[in-house]
């Protein structure tokens, strides 16, 4: 018996429930630290973003009238999926540099947090929505809503909990999203999307692109279809650029800017709340 | 014998006879200097700007212009009054403040009314209903917040931003510096608040109440002047966080304004709601919603029902019982108490109204108008209704902040859900149907932040206020409202 060759993956995007590889042809050689394996990742284009939003934005009405209840257990399944996929998170967290230790525990920490998530897909409402006692004959009462399509630049340097983080409380809010994987560390934010096809997660909900943040940053926060970007990162010139072409067609903001996701801190109702409206509904009482 | 009784005629036209507010128990300054770290100051460069009443076009006062140096001294004296004693206040003391402020509004609630007809052209039917004794409700509502923030956002407390800068609108002058202020001051910030320019005189009446409440200096500064004193306010370094409320095109400029400097912002912008009327609507009472929804305050409402949706088999009797409606409705003197639409806010404005609808009738709209005379001198324009307009009409899709309805009909529920999300703004919305069913329906449905369903245009200061989409960021009113003046820590 002659040595038997591996089968290589073939890194490419998740768009719309489907994994393509970008419309542009391009890719970009990814290099692990030890320089040992090399991958060709897919250098993500504006088209591929434009035809993430559609994706997203056909996605939302089903997604956001969803019952609470549907969507925490698909984010409960998002984590069991995650733990039964750990060796080969291991092996990817490792090859793109982390220690035996420090991938065992990011993992830990990206499976803990979907189920945090889960449990408060069907809990936040109640924490931010009443009803108010105005000073007339109406019942009146406010509940929250999701903001609609997120664009979100997930963090560089922490690419499974740092992902998970972002998308979680944008997804348990009722929102559909466009990731931006980390441009450092992308495989298993990729592989990642291969989770995410397993746990009933409806196609267009979590779209995941990999590409240049320089190159993407400009698209995702200009798209005039996405209500609310999302920013990981402390780098001043993308926040102004961002923040600057969300007036574009008033996107809401949310800058993430020096956060540690391996911090229970950096977990909660108000990461859900920073991608939710709140609608407030006036009704006469009588006859 | 009883002395014979004025004959009665029941088939001719009755009217109703003038029933002014009388002006002479208001004090207004003939010259206005700026409310800058409790005492009122000379603009820097001695300027002022006249301000005018919008139903006779007569000067009211002289009020200070503010430059940005004298921007600059009131942000100082806000850093000052925040690093003091007021944001380290206990807080059932710093609401104790703003108690007293809506007591004294109560008190002097006839002559704020009186003097914001006069100012900006609403009648004082609405000023003397609605307007103030919102204002002193909303100074009340937050004034009980000031010692229980702990328990508004659950596992989490809460520190002041610092200093607001706070820029309102001339459509509700003193309400929405209440909207501004009290959340601001209930959570331990300063603020530096610019009234509109057409509308200062009851902001800086209420610099007098506040001097009067004995507030410290500096917790609030209130100086007046146009367009560029706001801006002034926007680029200031030392200001943490605006709030702002206008228009969509100025919220934009804003945005772009404090991006990458950390300043935090909420914005109230512009509006094109849907009220959308469904045969099994209660008819009558609809139409009386309709009018409510466009006339009130002249359409000069950023949440006002601009686009009526009215299902196909009722469009007809809708339309012919709202245009015998409209008849009816007293145009005229704003200090008349009769009066139902007052006057249009500036010369401006009344422009721009009159450029909408010549737009739309080019486009192909027809218009029917109140057959009512207006006055000869003054700002006015007659209830207006537009229809043969569809969804890509610019008077269907654009906000003309005047009293012009542009009506469409639907037949399905799914078409008319399309129609009335099918455009930038999501501030407000209406349904009228008997069905309750169908009005959560549609209520979930519209993406805007405030749905009112059997009613329209009612405000509460425990009611959240604010828009999606284009329409802004953020709330006001309500538990909602304390959000955006603290840090969540």
């Amino acid at each position: 018996m002659g040595k038997r060759e591996d089968i290589k993956k073939t890194y490419k995007l998740y768009i719309g429930g489907k994994f393509p590889r970008t419309e542009s042809g391009r890719y970009i050689k990814w290099t692990d630290p030890k320089n040992s394996t090399y991958v060709n990742v897919c250098r993500g284009s504006r088209k591929d973003f434009r035809n993430s939003v559609v994706a997203a934005r056909n996605a939302f009405t089903d997604w956001s009238s969803r019952t609470a209840y549907n969507r925490s257990q698909i984010l409960y399944r998002i984590g069991e999926m995650l733990e039964g996929k750990r060796s080969q998170f291991m092996d990817e967290l490792m090859l793109q540099g982390a220690s035996k230790n420090a991938a065992e525990n990011e993992i830990n920490r990206a499976i803990d947090r979907l189920i945090y998530y889960a449990g408060w897909a069907d809990k936040y409402q109640q924490l931010f929505s009443r009803v108010n006692p105005v000073a007339a004959p109406y019942f009146n009462f406010t509940y929250t809503e999701p903001t609609g399509v997120v664009a979100a630049i997930a963090p560089d340097d922490s690419s499974l909990v740092g992902l998970v983080s972002i998308m979680a409380p944008i997804i348990a809010g009722g929102n559909t999203v466009v990731l931006l994987a980390s441009e450092l560390k992308p495989l298993c934010s990729i592989s990642f999307a291969e989770v995410l096809h397993t746990s009933d997660v409806p196609a267009g909900v979590v779209n995941i692109l990999t590409g240049y943040r320089d190159e993407l940053i400009e698209h995702f926060s200009t798209h005039m279809d996405v209500n609310s970007i999302v920013y990981c990162g402390n780098d001043p010139d993308d926040i102004k650029t961002i923040q600057e072409n969300a007036a574009l067609n008033v996107k809401r903001p949310v800058v993430y800017a020096d956060e540690d996701w391996m911090d229970q801190k950096n977990q909660g109702p108000y990461h859900i709340l920073n991608n939710l409206e709140s609608k407030t509904t006036w009704h006469p009482i009588g006859l | 014998m009883a002395k014979a009784s004025p004959t009665l005629e029941f088939d001719t036209d009755w009217e109703y006879s003038s029933a002014p507010e009388s002006t002479d128990h208001i004090q207004i300054k003939p010259q206005n200097e700026l409310f800058i770290n409790g005492d009122f100051v000379v603009p820097s460069d001695g300027n002022y700007f006249d301000t005018i009443n919008p139903a006779s076009e007569k000067t009211l006062s002289k009020v200070g212009h503010a430059t940005a140096d004298d921007v600059d001294k009131a942000v100082k004296a806000a850093r000052k009054a925040v690093k003091g004693p007021w944001s380290k206040m206990d807080g059932a003391e710093r609401g104790k403040y703003i108690f007293r402020i809506a007591r004294l509004i109560q008190e002097k609630a006839r002559e704020f009314a009186v003097i914001e007809s006069m100012d900006g052209g609403k009648p004082i039917r609405e000023s003397r209903d609605v307007d103030i004794p919102l204002v002193s409700a909303h100074f009340f509502y937050y004034a009980g917040w000031a010692d229980k923030l702990e328990y508004a956002f659950p596992g989490k407390d809460t520190t002041p931003i610092g200093v607001a800068g706070q820029i309102i609108p001339w459509n509700f002058p003193l309400l929405m510096a209440a909207w501004k202020i009290a959340p601001a001051l209930a959570t331990g910030n300063a603020v530096v608040l610019k009234p509109a320019e057409t509308t200062p005189l009851t902001a800086l009446k209420l610099a007098e109440v506040l001097q009067e409440a004995d507030l410290p200096p500096g917790v609030v500064n209130i100086i007046t002047g146009a367009g560029k004193t706001g801006q002034a306010i926007v680029d200031h370094p030392d200001v943490d966080k605006i709030a702002f409320t206008g228009s969509t095109e100025v919220g934009k400029m804003i945005m772009r304004a404090v991006a990458g400097t950390g300043k935090r912002y909420t914005l109230e912008l512009g509006g094109k709601a849907a009220n959308i009327i469904f045969e099994d609507a209660p008819i009558d009472q609809a139409v009386e919603g309709i009018v409510n929804s466009i006339f009130f305050n002249q359409g000069h409402v950023c949440c006002a029902g601009s686009r009526l949706f009215v299902q196909e088999s009722i469009a007809d009797t809708i339309i012919s019982k709202l245009k015998d409606r409209m008849e009816t409705l007293i145009i005229g003197d704003p200090l008349d108490k009769n009066t139902d639409i007052g006057a249009i806010n500036s010369k401006m404005q009344l422009d721009k109204i009159k450029m909408y609808v010549k737009l739309g009738q080019k486009e192909g709209g027809t218009i029917h108008q109140s057959s009512y005379s207006l006055p000869k001198k003054g700002f006015w324009y007659a209830p207006t209704l537009f229809t043969d307009v569809s969804q890509s009409h610019r008077v269907v899709q654009e906000e003309i902040f005047g009293p012009v309805l542009a009506i469409q009909t639907f037949r399905t529920v799914d078409e008319v859900i399309t129609k009335a999300n099918n455009i930038p703004y999501g501030l407000s919305g209406g349904v009228w149907t008997d069905k309750g069913s169908k009005i959560f329906k549609i209520s979930k449905a519209v993406r805007a932040g405030v749905v009112w369903a059997n009613t329209f245009n009612k405000f509460d200061p425990s009611s959240p206020f604010g828009g999606y989409k284009e329409s802004g960021m953020g709330r006001e009113g309500g538990l909602e409202g304390l959000m955006p003046y603290v840090n969540l820590v």
